[in-house]
């Protein structure tokens, strides 16, 4: 038994990728992605289906070879070291990645096997993760009757058997409620306490925001920005200020006023009442308001909203990311 | 029920993670046999929690058994009981070859749920995920043989080979099965659906069993016909069984069973493994 280690490369780099492609037919699923991902840090990849996230990580978990680019996992080179770097890694995919028949201990101790436990220690480790789980009443039921975030627990458990130094998690909380999200939010940060460098793929500006250090927005398999997520958040304003309209009618002038006081182009939804609009401060705001009023404009409702995915997106690429074809990423 | 559910929720409250994680002990990988010990005990559970999966095994064989015996045996061998010396030991070999398909049905369905992914990422021998559930799979031919030849006997199959003989028929049937099940993970990797696996399976399995020495004394077909029966690996098999069984099998009749299953490992195994490895 080799005592654990997270040895750090002379770059201090727990990924490092260059130029990274892949092609299914005539769409580049991801389409040059470089990454360097500091070890020991949350590394969050934002992006609406289809945007290549799954993608880069199938490749850098080694499970799809890329069609051009190189890309080295703790130094070790994704191309020619494969068994090096799967002893190091661990791969939470989207959807479960374990057996629904077995039950919650007979998975778990399957997989301590795998990872070269002995029968009697695998019990041992299997039991010791469902208690610190939360799963240990439902150790002897089948995983397929488990509820979402049991499951998706138990698929986190059966990823961290042997602590990884680098954990993959493709979209953790993707449908799960608010409690079992904050749950696997822990898990993460326990991981990472525990010196564990975590890549988790979201399509959730808040989970990014929460859990990771840095952030990269993929868009067409490409990352079209990169930072943390202050930075992030500073590129694209406060949030967004959402104004509807009492009448239609006002529609036209109301937009010039906001686009006039705001500087930056206005959306109208449409419903004809709804104007949207990025707001970088919120006394312009209180401005621009305080005009529709004077101008007799009446307004029905407004809101400031935090900046969202599909903000980010807006302001990044100029498109709704929520106008992007919805398609069901390569697998 | 709402007993569980009320421990459902307890149980949601306590997560603990910084217990999960492991302490300064990291195992080494295991060996082959260690991991294919790990597959193969998966397998088994999965026989324990789906039980209806030895249908195939159980069933089967017995209605296969008793159609074709009280079908054919008066037209072709003017008696049952004469019919079922010659039929039985055929008829077994086609039962344990058709059931084979269902191991690629297994794998076909881990690579769609995606517990493949996983296995694919853990530092292990990798075949010896195949390998532990073929091991497994060589216990259900067994089970099945075990449940024909039973009910043969009781029909008054009488082998001239005696136990010993029948004995060395069933391991020659393992054998093979063993390796003729490696078309299937091979087909099972590469077809998109159970459905078009399934398709595939017997566009292979029932021409292969049906047209053989399997049901009919091959001398009594036409000539073209007689050269494939003669090449096909189901009656090189079958041959070797029924010598077996009844006592006056051939080391050259055993020879070409081993001959005809090391071709399928030999070609389907590495196929397995490339596109195991390869799938995307």
């Amino acid at each position: 038994m080799e005592t654990r280690n997270v040895e750090r490369q002379a770059n201090g780099l727990a990924v490092e990728a260059a130029g990274l492609v892949k092609i299914y037919g005539k769409e580049r699923a991801v389409d040059g992605v470089d990454l360097a991902i500091p070890s020991g840090t949350v590394y969050g990849f934002l992006g609406p289906n289809g945007a290549g996230k799954t993608t880069t990580i199938r490749m850098l978990a080694t499970l799809i070879q890329p069609d051009a680019g190189s890309a080295t996992i703790f130094g070790h080179d994704l191309k020619t070291e494969s068994a090096a770097i799967k002893s190091r890694i661990s791969l939470t995919g989207q959807y479960a990645s374990i057996d629904e028949d077995l039950t919650g201990i007979e998975n778990l101790v399957l997989i301590s096997r795998l990872m070269g436990y002995p029968v009697k220690e695998a019990k041992q480790r299997a039991a010791e993760l469902l208690s610190a789980f939360g799963l240990e009443g439902a150790a002897k039921r089948q995983v397929k009757k488990y509820s979402g975030g049991m499951r998706r627990r138990i698929d986190i458990a059966a990823s961290i058997v042997v602590t990884p130094d680098l954990l993959f998690l493709d979209e953790p909380t993707t449908g799960l409620d608010p409690r079992s999200r904050n749950q696997v939010w822990e898990i993460v940060r326990a991981l990472v306490q525990a010196g564990t460098t975590v890549l988790l793929t979201t399509q959730n500006l808040e989970e990014a925001d929460q859990l990771a250090d840095r952030i990269a927005v993929i868009n067409q398999g490409k990352i079209i920005a990169e930072g943390t997520s202050s930075e992030l958040k500073a590129s694209v304003g406060t949030g967004t200020l959402n104004v509807q309209l009492l009448d239609a009618a006002d529609q036209a002038q109301a937009a010039a006023i906001l686009e006039r006081k705001l500087c930056v182009p206005v959306h109208v939804s449409t419903d004809g009442v709804t104007l949207s609009a990025q707001a970088k401060d919120s006394s312009i705001v209180a401005q621009a308001l305080g005009e529709l009023g004077e101008e007799k404009i009446g307004i029905s409702d407004f809101s400031l909203g935090r900046p969202s995915l599909d903000e980010v997106f807006l302001t990044l690429t100029g498109q709704s990311a929520s106008n992007q074809p919805i398609e069901e990423e390569n697998s | 029920m709402s007993v569980q559910m009320e421990h459902d929720k307890t149980a949601y409250e306590e997560v603990h993670p910084s217990n999960a994680i492991a302490g300064g002990r990291r195992p080494d990988p295991p060996n082959a046999l260690a991991s294919t010990m790990a597959f193969a005990h998966r397998a088994l559970l999965r026989i324990k929690h789906v039980p209806e999966q030895m249908f195939d095994v159980t069933v089967f064989p017995i209605i296969f058994l008793l159609m074709f015996t009280y079908l054919f045996g008066g037209a072709i061998a003017g008696s049952t009981g004469e019919y079922l010396q010659f039929l039985l030991p055929g008829i077994l070999v086609m039962t344990v070859s058709q059931i084979t398909m269902y191991t690629g049905i297994d794998l076909n369905n881990d690579i769609r749920k995606g517990i493949f992914d996983r296995f694919r990422t853990l530092p292990i021998w990798l075949p010896s995920a195949l390998v532990g559930a073929l091991l497994v799979d060589v216990i259900r031919y067994s089970l099945a043989s075990a449940i024909m030849i039973g009910l043969g006997l009781a029909l008054g199959f009488r082998p001239e080979g005696g136990a010993i003989g029948v004995l060395g028929a069933v391991l020659v049937i393992l054998l093979f099965s063993f390796s003729f099940s490696w078309i299937w993970t091979a087909a099972g990797i590469i077809m998109r659906s159970e459905k078009s696996l399934m398709m595939v399976s017997f566009l292979v399995v029932f021409p292969l069993t049906f047209v053989s020495n399997v049901f009919v004394d091959p001398s009594t077909l036409p000539s073209w016909l007689q050269g494939f029966v003669n090449i096909n690996p189901i009656s090189i098999l079958a041959t070797a069984v029924r010598g077996l069984m009844h006592g006056n099998g051939t080391w050259e009749q055993f020879g070409w069973v081993v001959v005809v299953s090391a071709i399928f490992v030999v070609i389907f195994a590495p196929l397995t493994m490339y596109l195991y490895r390869r799938k995307e």
